[in-house]
């Protein structure tokens, strides 16, 4: 892109054919005023109330209302209960299980559409087919679950039907097993869309150019494909990694009790009007997902690929 | 599939119809659940929430209608239509405008960059949390057209404006500098050749937050204020009430969700087909 001939030009605001002033503006500071609604609206309604629990967290409480103070109590209590690290423990067993599977799907289903599908029409309509249920709502696709993997739920009345099985399954519905395969059934559509994305911009010639080299499929996908789709990659390992870790809903509905995630765990402190441990436990999140997101950034200049 | 027809010298590796028949087996695993529920919530009024249909009828979506415990549905539903508009809208203007932006590297780029990404990762359910709490602090009252719409656009605001920066990797510029050169100025050129090449991935961003806004829940419940979301009515509902009628307003909410991105999806066919007719730039 022109990027260096784009700053050196100036732009200029107003018209000028009416006879008006003339402003001419720096194109810095045109860039400025473009993205100056963006600032505001993410300074005011993300960066200052993340600041507000960060503040929060150090406040005293009881049960009327929450004290301006410096303590530290709220982060000693939550480090050394025992709850915590379990919840952390079951919360990143699951993003690592939806992790791989998601990544399995996602990796495959976008080689195929941008691979092996070779008609316009028909990859627009099937990566459609995978993107529109992203758009409606997650508790009703969550929920949708229930009538079909219940103890009485078309999943089990199919397996009987064929004789597969004569009882029906039990561990199904309401079971760790049910959360994952929620995860997985809202979360893939994230792991597909950014690795379609970095597959499309492979030149298609690169890969003739390695079969002509006499280097196998296998090789082919190893050496050149993986390395060049890494950023779609950790683009969607990013994605799917927070949404789990920062679920509440699917933990909840679909777990029976079993599991608690962390956010569920906070949900319920706030609901007891407990805001200042419930500030310490989101900062604590907060640094830990910030932390794996850091991680993953390693490995791609994210920003890079998406601004160009 | 498709394309087997155009390449007839080249046999399909087994790698194609393996993975065709993961792609087959995904969409059944996506669409099939959600089918169940639509088929279920037609159940006759003496049937339950699984298998058999004990006849069939509308009978769970009369219910929603009728005045009593539902009566919150058509109201909260009107609220959350209301609200998804008016995110679109802000949405659109800011991130366009946020695009066009960082089109040139300015001073501070990446920290809005990175700024964005954190907004976006952001456990949601700790985004209404700040913004209450902030509320609180102020001694401000949260309702749904002030905290609830501010913590909906930290989620709809950094995902148009990644939509943006995809629209304008594809963008290309000579069209611009076209303008430029026959004398246009940068109103009219943003104006008459830039926003009209840009309106299809603009309209996709429009029904993205739309449909984001819509079925929002986790950064919404802690700061919609005493006017629920359908999404926040819903969620109250799951632990009242086990009928069918659940599973009606799912088929119906589903069903305006469809809606919006199916006249999208015709709008931008439409629009890249007149532009196809008339041979300008696609």
């Amino acid at each position: 892109m022109s990027l260096a001939q784009n700053s050196d030009e100036a732009v200029t605001i107003a018209p000028r054919s009416r006879g008006r002033r003339r402003w001419r503006l720096s194109p810095q500071a045109v860039s400025w005023l473009q993205v100056s609604p963006l600032a505001i609206i993410l300074t005011a309604f993300f960066a200052l109330p993340t600041l507000v629990f960060l503040i929060v967290s150090f406040y005293d409480y009881d049960r009327a209302g929450i004290y301006p103070d410096f303590l530290l109590t709220n982060y000693e209590e939550l480090l050394t209960t025992p709850a915590t690290l379990r919840v952390y423990v079951s919360s990143l067993k699951f993003a690592f299980i939806v992790w791989g599977i998601t990544l399995f799907l996602g990796f495959n289903i976008a080689y195929f559409l941008v691979f092996h599908v070779h008609s316009r029409t028909m990859r627009t309509i099937l990566f459609l087919a995978c993107a529109i249920p992203f758009w409606t709502s997650g508790i009703i696709r969550t929920i949708a679950w229930i009538p079909f993997l219940g103890r009485n739920g078309a999943f089990n009345q199919g397996l009987m039907a064929v004789h597969l099985t004569e009882q029906p399954l039990e561990f199904l519905l309401f079971s760790p097993f049910a959360v994952c395969v929620t995860y997985v059934h809202l979360f893939t559509l994230l792991m597909i869309g950014p690795i379609a994305n970095s597959l499309a911009k492979i030149d298609p010639a690169l890969l003739e150019a390695a079969r002509d080299a006499g280097a196998s499929r296998w090789r082919t996908m190893v050496d050149i494909v993986i390395p060049l789709s890494k950023t779609g990659i950790a683009l969607g390992s990013i994605l799917v990694f927070t949404q789990v870790m920062g679920d509440f809903f699917v933990v909840k509905a679909m777990s029976g009790g079993q599991s608690a995630s962390i956010v569920s765990q906070l949900a319920t402190e706030i609901q007891a009007m407990q805001y200042p441990p419930a500030a310490a436990s989101a900062i604590i999140l907060v640094l830990f997902v910030a932390l794996m997101v850091g991680c993953m950034m390693r490995v791609v200049d994210v920003r890079k690929e998406l601004v160009r | 599939m498709g394309g087997a027809s155009r390449d007839p010298r080249e046999k399909r590796p087994w790698t194609f119809y393996a993975l065709a028949m993961l792609m087959g087996t995904f969409l059944v695993f996506l669409y099939g659940p959600m089918v169940v529920i639509y088929v279920l919530s037609f159940q006759g009024p003496d049937g339950g929430v699984t298998f058999p249909m004990v006849g069939t009828s509308t009978f769970w979506f009369a219910e929603i209608l009728k005045p009593g415990q539902m009566a919150n549905i058509p109201v909260s539903f009107g609220r959350s239509m209301l609200l998804a508009c008016i995110v679109s809208v802000i949405t659109v203007l800011v991130a366009v405008s946020a695009g066009l932006g960082f089109r040139r590297r300015f001073a501070g780029s990446g920290l809005l960059f990175y700024l964005a990404v954190a907004s976006l990762v952001m456990p949601s359910l700790l985004v209404g949390f700040g913004i209450g709490l902030g509320f609180k602090l102020f001694g401000w009252q949260t309702d749904l057209f002030t905290s609830a719409l501010a913590a909906q656009l930290t989620w709809t605001l950094p995902f148009g404006l990644f939509a943006m920066f995809a629209v304008f990797n594809r963008f290309n510029r000579t069209y611009e500098e076209a303008a430029t050169d026959l004398g246009a100025t940068a109103w009219q050129r943003l104006r008459w050749v830039t926003l009209p090449i840009l309106m299809p991935g603009i309209l996709g961003v429009a029904m993205g937050a739309f449909t984001l806004s819509y079925d929002e829940y986790a950064r919404t419940t802690l700061v919609a204020g005493n006017r629920n979301t359908l999404p926040l009515e819903i969620y109250a509902l799951i632990s009242s009430s086990s009928s069918p009628t659940l599973f009606a307003i799912g088929t119906l909410t589903t069903a305006v969700s469809f809606l919006v991105i199916g006249m999208t999806l015709a709008l931008i066919l439409s629009l890249q087909h007149r532009r196809a007719a008339r041979g300008r730039p696609a």
